[in-house]
């Protein structure tokens, strides 16, 4: 499986029609420990660099985007109680939603890891 | 303030270079918003044992009577500030706010009697005008000295009075709001026993070129952690304490803003010196009439945390608003969301349950009486 990333932070891992969608590692050390992770509900229609989730630390909330269009499949539910897992593990357990997608094509507009860590 | 002028460095600097804050532009100071414990940590210590803080971008001041005597000075200020400041003792500090001709708040700050002189902690932001106001208000009256090379350090948490007695031996039999000249560490300085975290601890005003061997001084504590203006900020939002430009402005009078208490009686109505400052018609009328709103705890019912700006509402449909919240985080040791803001005064009784607006739905919050925290003052 291949991840890709975004310029806003956000990483999409693809297994068949569904993706998994967090933020990264440099993301997550950025904002610090999170206090509450929430998604848009599950079936929510979404363009590309929408906004799809919101991550909140004790001063401020940050908008997660869709890196690519979908629709919001499901919430890691584990975030509910747990925000601080995307911290600890912000490109495995800490994944925060997964989204049905279409078109792959616009994963071609996405930097795979070598581009993204360039950019930091 | 111009948006390109270079940002301003406290005495601090090189030493939050060396433990590793990320530094961000505050109030036009290039100031610490975290060390590397981070804000969460650096939050929880300060309440369990000791935290330090650079607040050396607040304005001291320096504030002594032509005549020589500090109450005529007191008694000059009070035509600015509605404080009994005349009936402020020898080392005594008070809380106040300066108002305009509407009973607006100009700046919030701290007044102590030094003995001879009186020593004013003003907001970073509000200095230069505040002193301009000051100066021009009482010229003829007082002399204003802006204390440009002084540092002011924050030693807070419940072990504060542990960290500083070696250092001062003067500093435990100090009380909440006693304010001393004295040395810390052998180093001359303004000792008050007071913050803004609403635990116990120390506000230490000190000469520039001190003020790192002082902070040193007091890092070399181990129970003893840097603390940023990030957790300074939520500290005291759950304190309860006001942060000027958020909670306070030229458009809250010191009525809707509850703090009705920092009005002693001696300046209330009927009191011996009523009256006698700027606006001060209006919030005498507030005081006795009410006020149509009012600044008021929330405290949210889920955990997402309804923040600064959002707009309240009567109704889970949000077609009654009723105010809007004007400082709001997650507050780390209550380890929920906390807030505050103003509220048509109909609707600010405790208990009663209103709804934030939050990305598009209605959440409910409920009001709250503050502090969210008990206080750890040394009464």
């Amino acid at each position: 499986m291949t991840t890709y990333y975004t310029t806003s932070h956000e990483w999409i891992r693809l297994d068949g029609d569904v993706a998994t969608v967090g933020i990264t590692a440099h993301a997550a050390g950025e904002l610090g420990e999170l206090v509450f992770v929430e998604a848009k509900d599950v079936g929510t229609e979404l363009g590309q660099g929408d906004a799809a989730a919101v991550v909140e630390s004790v001063k401020a909330a940050s908008d997660i985007y869709a890196p690519i269009a979908g629709t919001i499949a499901a919430f890691n539910t584990k975030l509910a109680d747990g925000p601080t897992l995307v911290g600890d593990d912000p490109e495995g357990e800490g994944w925060i939603f997964t989204m049905k997608i279409g078109d792959t094509a616009q994963l071609e507009s996405l930097l795979d890891e070598a581009a993204y860590k360039a950019r930091l | 303030m111009s948006e390109t002028a270079p940002l301003l460095r406290t005495p601090l600097h090189d030493l939050h270079l060396e433990l590793g804050a990320r530094m961000v532009p505050f109030a036009g100071y290039e100031m610490p918003l975290q060390y590397p414990a981070g804000l969460m940590a650096e939050h929880l210590h300060t309440r369990k044992a000791a935290g330090l803080f650079d607040v050396s971008h607040m304005g001291q001041l320096r504030i002594a009577a032509v005549s020589g005597d500090v109450r005529d000075a007191a008694l000059a200020l009070e035509t600015l500030i509605p404080v009994d400041l005349a009936g402020l003792g020898a080392n005594r500090q008070r809380y106040g706010v300066l108002t305009n001709a509407r009973g607006g708040i100009m700046d919030d700050l701290m007044t102590a009697n030094m003995g001879g002189w009186l020593f004013v902690v003003v907001n970073a932001a509000c200095k230069q005008a505040d002193t301009a106001h000051i100066e021009s208000a009482l010229a003829g009256r007082i002399v204003v000295e802006r204390l440009e090379g002084r540092a002011l350090l924050a030693l807070q948490g419940p072990l504060a009075v542990e960290v500083i007695a070696p250092l001062c031996p003067d500093a435990p039999g100090m009380r909440f709001m006693d304010a001393i000249e004295t040395t810390v560490a052998g180093i001359a300085c303004t000792l008050t026993r007071s913050g803004y975290t609403g635990e116990d601890g120390f506000e230490i005003g000190v000469a520039a070129e001190d003020a790192e061997r002082l902070a040193r001084a007091l890092l070399a504590d181990e129970r003893v952690l840097p603390v940023g203006l990030g957790a300074r900020d939520s500290l005291r939002l759950e304190a309860g304490l006001c942060l000027y430009g958020s909670d306070l402005d030229e458009t809250t009078t010191p009525i809707e803003a509850n703090l009705a208490w920092a009005i002693q009686k001696a300046r209330r109505a009927g009191g011996a010196r009523e009256g006698g400052y700027p606006g001060a018609g209006i919030v005498l009328r507030q005081a006795a009439e009410g006020v149509s709103r009012l600044r008021v705890g929330l405290a949210a019912e889920g955990r997402a945390p309804v923040r600064a700006h959002a707009k309240l509402f009567a109704d889970q449909g949000g077609t009654v608003p009723v105010g809007e919240v004007t400082s709001g985080a997650f507050g780390p040791s209550v380890n929920a969301p906390v807030a505050m803001g103003y509220v048509a005064a109909e609707y600010s009784a405790n208990g009663t349950v209103l709804f934030a607006e939050l990305r598009g739905k209605f959440v409910p919050v409920k009001v709250a009486p503050m502090p969210f925290v008990a206080p750890g003052f040394k009464r």
